[in-house]
């Protein structure tokens, strides 16, 4: 959108041209205002900080494809649950399963009112800690976020909590033996590299799911669930 | 006849009397009208009295004006127990409490900058559900920011 024009321009022109639209967009709502102007479906790709709904199910995926099966586990998501996008959508996901949820994050980076309120709505089970080692041995999944220098509107906020939340294999050691790390990627330095080589580390596999989940997510809006 | 303890405000001949809001919310009631004084009709703001109902309330009278339906909606978020009362030739003509809408369009701005209704060029208006009356609370539709009636004070340039 290099040239001026407005959103609903170029969503009417993409309508007319293709037959499902994907959007990623800087703005909050941006998604969802897409699919009031156009006639063909629209995939939400990521608006703002609010929603990241195709990284969700690739995560639920990704689980699902670990564990063959979601109800009951214990999952911890850890990082900038405040900014980070795919939180949201993650734990809107996770709300239509039994999970017990760890959120783990900075004093500074504790979700949002609006999460909070979504969580005591679907009646979810969860908790915060701003230690990863007070729950760490409770978890199955380790879900990793990473925390943006570009949400933080002073950098020495930034520079305060990064480090802080590093995942390490000594932190990994501690959790149960079939725990499985999963992170969206990119990753800058949240996660040690060293913890790439643990057999708990299962972020590119999952990143590597991303292809087929989003294959099959345009063949059913395409063509609905005939094969 | 009224004695010594009373203060008399000449009746209004025609236009709305806003009974029963909240004590202390008759300034942001006359904001959200747009009421500045400026308009030079004749306004009565009555603040803090005693009231039956509410223990305490505020009242505002303005003379040759009628409410819009999106303003008695916005009354109705700032002010739910009020009573508005239409007078024709200095008498009540009809009464009826307002009623907190399921849904706000257009008529507040969402508090997030990042949000695609603030976009100048888009062909969009705000919207917002009420998820809880009491405290209130609306969510935006388009972004999920909660705003509380402290975000609306501030919109209309109060608290
Ligand atoms: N002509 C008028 N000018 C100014 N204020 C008026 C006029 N007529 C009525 N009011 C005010 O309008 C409100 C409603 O009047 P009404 O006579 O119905 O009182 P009420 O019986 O106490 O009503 P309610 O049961 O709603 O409290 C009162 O606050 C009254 O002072
Ligand atoms: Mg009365
Ligand atoms: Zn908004």
């Amino acid at each position: 959108m290099a040239k001026g024009e407005n959103l609903a321009d170029t969503i009417r022109m993409l309508d007319a041209y293709a037959n499902a639209i994907v959007i990623r967009h800087s703005l909050e709502g941006a998604a969802k205002f897409a699919t009031e102007v156009a006639e063909s479906p629209v995939i939400n790709a990521g608006d703002g900080s609010q929603n990241h709904p195709t990284q969700a199910m690739l995560d639920l995926y990704t689980i699902w494809r670990e564990f063959k099966v979601i109800d009951g586990l214990s999952i911890g998501i850890l990082g900038d649950l405040k900014y980070a996008r795919v939180v949201n959508s993650l734990v809107q996901a996770l709300s239509y399963y039994k999970v017990r949820l760890h959120l783990i994050s900075p004093e500074l980076l504790r979700p949002r009112q609006e999460l909070i309120e979504f969580m005591n709505s679907r009646g979810m089970k969860y908790d915060w800690t701003d230690d990863p080692y007070n729950v760490i041995g409770d978890l199955d999944v380790l879900y990793v976020v990473r925390i943006q220098r570009e949400r933080f509107p002073d950098p020495m906020e930034y520079e305060k909590v990064r480090g802080a939340y590093r995942v390490t294999p000594k932190l990994i050691e501690r959790g149960k033996p079939s725990l499985i790390i999963l992170h969206p990627l990119p990753r800058v330095d949240e996660v040690d590299f060293a913890v790439d080589n643990m057999p708990q580390a299962r972020y590119f596999r999952q990143a590597g799911l991303g292809v087929p989940l989003r294959m099959a997510l345009l063949k059913l809006v395409l063509a609905g669930d005939r094969s | 006849m009224s004695g010594k303890r009373e203060l008399i405000i000449s009746k209004i001949r025609d236009g709305v009397v806003i009974d029963h809001i909240p004590a202390g919310r008759a300034l942001l009631v006359l904001r959200l009208l747009g009421i500045s004084g400026r308009e030079g009709f004749r306004v009565a703001l009555v603040m803090n009295v005693e009231s039956r109902k509410l223990g305490t309330k505020d009242i505002v009278k303005i003379e040759g004006r009628e409410l819009t339906k999106d303003e008695l909606n916005l009354v109705a978020l700032v002010a739910p127990t009020a009573t508005v009362n239409i007078i024709r030739d200095y008498e009540v003509v009809s009464k009826f409490k307002v009623s907190i809408p399921d849904v706000v369009e257009g008529l507040l701005k969402c508090k997030n900058p990042r949000c695609i209704t603030n976009q100048q060029r888009e062909p969009i208006r705000s919207r917002f559900r009420v998820i809880s009356r009491e405290p209130l609370k609306l969510v935006c539709e388009y972004c999920g920011t909660i705003h509380e009636l402290g975000d609306i004070e501030k919109y209309f340039g109060l608290a």
